[in-house]
């Protein structure tokens, strides 16, 4: 094991719970906990916004799917880019403006509506869990994958940190936590892509795509953990070893849907143009819906700097966004025998030694990505953690605003018994797959809501709820479905398991026609509402 | 509190500027939260401006991004086109996107706060 590991780990987290102790010392009152009393700066708020949403999916998954399905899996980058464009474009400033600390409160400061508020819960809850679940899930895997240790105690160690750091912490805490994690991130793979690069220089700089498809770098010996077929003749069983020489092809094998041949450099075309413009609605519209970001920019004074925090959000998550896809394409080159394996997730973790040889400078660099990949954990469960644990807070514990600290801090306990607990029983689930479809949910459910109750008079709390229970129940069960339901084939699993091409325009077309109809039940204070979510801070008294 | 203290030389200065700036913001407040047609105008003028921009920029978006499918099927030449050795559909989505976007932003809050500026011009001198 890289000797370079455990220390690497534990700096990480021993940073993690310190700047939470030291964020500590300021936080004195509950406001303090929720919304760190809304004086945070824009620089501090928007990298603590990129830590805390640059997720295991973005920090391990990207790069798996691109070296696993070619240039198709980058829209999965660029739509988690460009949510926070949609963001800025319709929510951010008038979302601050509301005054509202929480989706649900949104509800009600627009809608004035006891059901809808419930509602809203409701699904702060689903895609709160949904989100949380994959993130506990994928740093028990990495635990395991990295240091051979047991998958329980990787997923309960980043859980009990998590939730120790929210409950004692708070948000105002957790905004210095994820600023760091931020940049430990992107650190993680900016340092080591340098050595990578050089290295690919000085190999003369091999291609990605030879003409007989990827080729095994070094001699290389992979273990099958399933039986399978090789290229179509030679079947192989679980646990056969095969050994393979530097130069020689990979070959193609039955259980790895991957590209393996030259079409991996080329778009897929028209079969997957469904998917790939499901994707795009779920991820461009998705990030708006999602608890833990919204509740961040409750943390700006005003709406004009909710709106340039925003702006620094983008640029710092498209700055970490073109590290991924070299990660993907360098591990063509490098890990082919991970397309073999299947488990390509672990291309970040693998590739620093992979490729620059098991001496001090790979191993240190190999430390480096794995405290990244940790910090990646800790930050989007920390903030997902502290959103869930705020709604139960005011909505299910029923605290109100005086609500003291210790009950924040049962809310905190509550949040993540659940998906803990489900995390520790749930092992084989898809992790990149659970977060695509908990945007999709977002896209379905609060998108609507949030565009539409900002930007239409005519909403109405029916037809809000119609909304919600149309557009974000059909994705909910098609999450289910996809989750817990037997294999789909054809276009049904096309359709179920990206289901944001139709769910999104369900949502905005009956909360639209229901509002409609029920014009009456437009709130009187809607002038009001409005004046408030648009004009600037300038002009209140 | 205080305000029952004018003769106190400091808090006098500070909250007579204090007051006159309030009396002015209620002025031009109480016009608008008392929902007069003119005040319900202007409020969905920049309602309506401030979406008419972000529709228009989301236009460009759907434009310069959403379109890149389509057109990867349409003309697949496009997609083996190189540029420096590497394939186009790379250097646009893997690079370029994200430049973009950030212009697209830029471009969106500059614009977003000359709107409200002009609103409030508006709200604080209706005469002119």
């Amino acid at each position: 094991m890289n000797p370079y590991l455990g220390p690497g780990l534990i700096v990480v987290v021993l940073l993690t719970v310190a700047i939470g102790a030291y964020g500590l010392r300021f936080a004195r009152t509950t406001s303090d906990f929720l919304v760190a009393s809304r004086s945070v700066s824009p620089a501090w708020n928007a990298a603590a916004i990129s830590g805390e949403y640059l997720s295991a999916a973005s920090f391990l998954g990207v790069a798996g799917l691109i070296l696993c399905y070619g240039v198709d899996m980058l829209w999965y980058p660029v739509g988690f880019a460009a949510g926070y464009l949609a963001l800025l474009l319709f929510v951010a400033a008038p979302l601050r403006r509301s005054g509202a600390f929480t989706l649900p409160d949104f509800c009600q400061v627009r809608l004035r509506s006891r059901a809808l508020r419930r509602l809203a819960t409701a699904f702060v809850l689903f895609i709160g869990c949904l989100y949380l679940l994959p993130q506990l899930q994928g740093a028990g895997l990495t635990f395991a994958t990295i240091t051979g240790g047991s998958y329980a105690w990787g997923a309960l160690l980043v859980g009990v940190v998590v939730t120790a750091n929210v409950a004692f912490g708070g948000m105002r805490a957790i905004t210095f936590v994820q600023a760091f994690q931020y940049w430990l991130k992107l650190t993680a793979l900016a340092v080591p892509m340098i050595f990578l690069i050089l290295q690919w220089q000085s190999d003369g700089r091999p291609a990605a795509t030879p003409p007989q498809g990827a080729v095994f770098p070094a001699a290389t010996t992979v273990v099958i953990e399933r039986d399978a077929v090789l290229d179509g003749v030679r079947s192989v069983r679980a646990g056969e070893t095969l050994e393979f020489t530097a130069g020689e092809r990979v070959p193609r094998i039955s259980t790895v849907d991957a590209g393996f041949g030259p079409d991996w450099l080329l778009p897929s075309g028209d079969r997957e143009l469904f998917a790939t413009y499901s994707l795009i609605l779920a991820t461009f519209l998705g990030t708006m819906g999602l608890p833990h970001v919204l509740v961040r920019f409750y943390t700006n004074p005003d709406g004009a700097s909710a709106r340039r925090t925003t702006l620094v959000v983008l640029a710092l998550v498209g700055l970490f966004y073109l590290l991924p896809t070299l990660y993907g394409v360098l591990g063509r080159i490098y890990t082919p025998q991970l397309l073999m394996t299947g488990r390509t997730d672990a291309v970040v973790l693998l590739l620093p030694e992979a490729a620059l040889g098991g001496g001090h400078l790979g191993r240190l660099l190999g430390a480096l990505v794995a405290a990244g990949a940790l910090a990646a954990f800790l930050s989007t469960s920390s903030g997902l953690l502290t959103s869930v644990a705020g709604v139960i807070f005011t909505d299910v514990l029923r605290s109100g605003r005086s609500g003291s600290i210790r009950e924040f801090r049962l809310a905190t306990l509550l949040a993540a018994v659940v998906p803990t607990v489900l995390a520790l029983y749930v092992s084989d689930m898809d992790v990149s797959k659970v977060v695509g479809l908990a945007f999709a949910v977002a896209a379905s459910s609060f998108c609507p809501l949030l565009v539409l109750g900002i930007w239409w008079r005519k909403l109405t709390d029916a037809g809000a709820i119609a909304g919600l229970v149309a557009g974000g129940g059909a994705s909910m069960a098609a999450v289910l479905l996809t989750v817990l339901g037997p294999p789909l084939h054809g276009w049904v699993a096309t359709v179920v398991e990206q289901p944001a091409a139709f769910t999104v325009p369900l949502a905005f077309l009956v909360m639209i026609g229901v509002s409609l109809m029920t014009g009456r039940r437009v709130p009187a204070d809607v002038g009001a509402t409005m004046l408030r979510l648009h004009a600037p801070e300038s002009l209140r008294t | 509190m205080a305000a029952d203290q004018p003769t106190t030389h400091r808090t006098r200065v500070v909250l007579a500027d204090a007051a006159a700036r309030r009396d002015a913001a209620d002025r031009a407040a109480s016009d608008l939260a008392e929902q007069t047609p003119i005040g319900e105008a202007l409020v969905k003028g920049l309602v309506r401006a401030q979406l008419a921009l972000a529709l228009r920029l989301s236009l460009v978006v759907a434009a310069g991004l959403g379109t890149l499918p389509l057109l990867f099927v349409a003309a697949p030449g496009v997609a083996t086109f190189r540029v420096f050795g590497v394939h186009l559909p790379w250097l646009l989505l893997g690079l370029l996107s994200f430049p973009f976007l950030v212009g697209v932003g830029a471009a969106y809050v500059r614009w977003a706060e000359r709107n409200e500026q002009d609103f409030a011009a508006v709200i604080r001198r209706p005469e002119q």
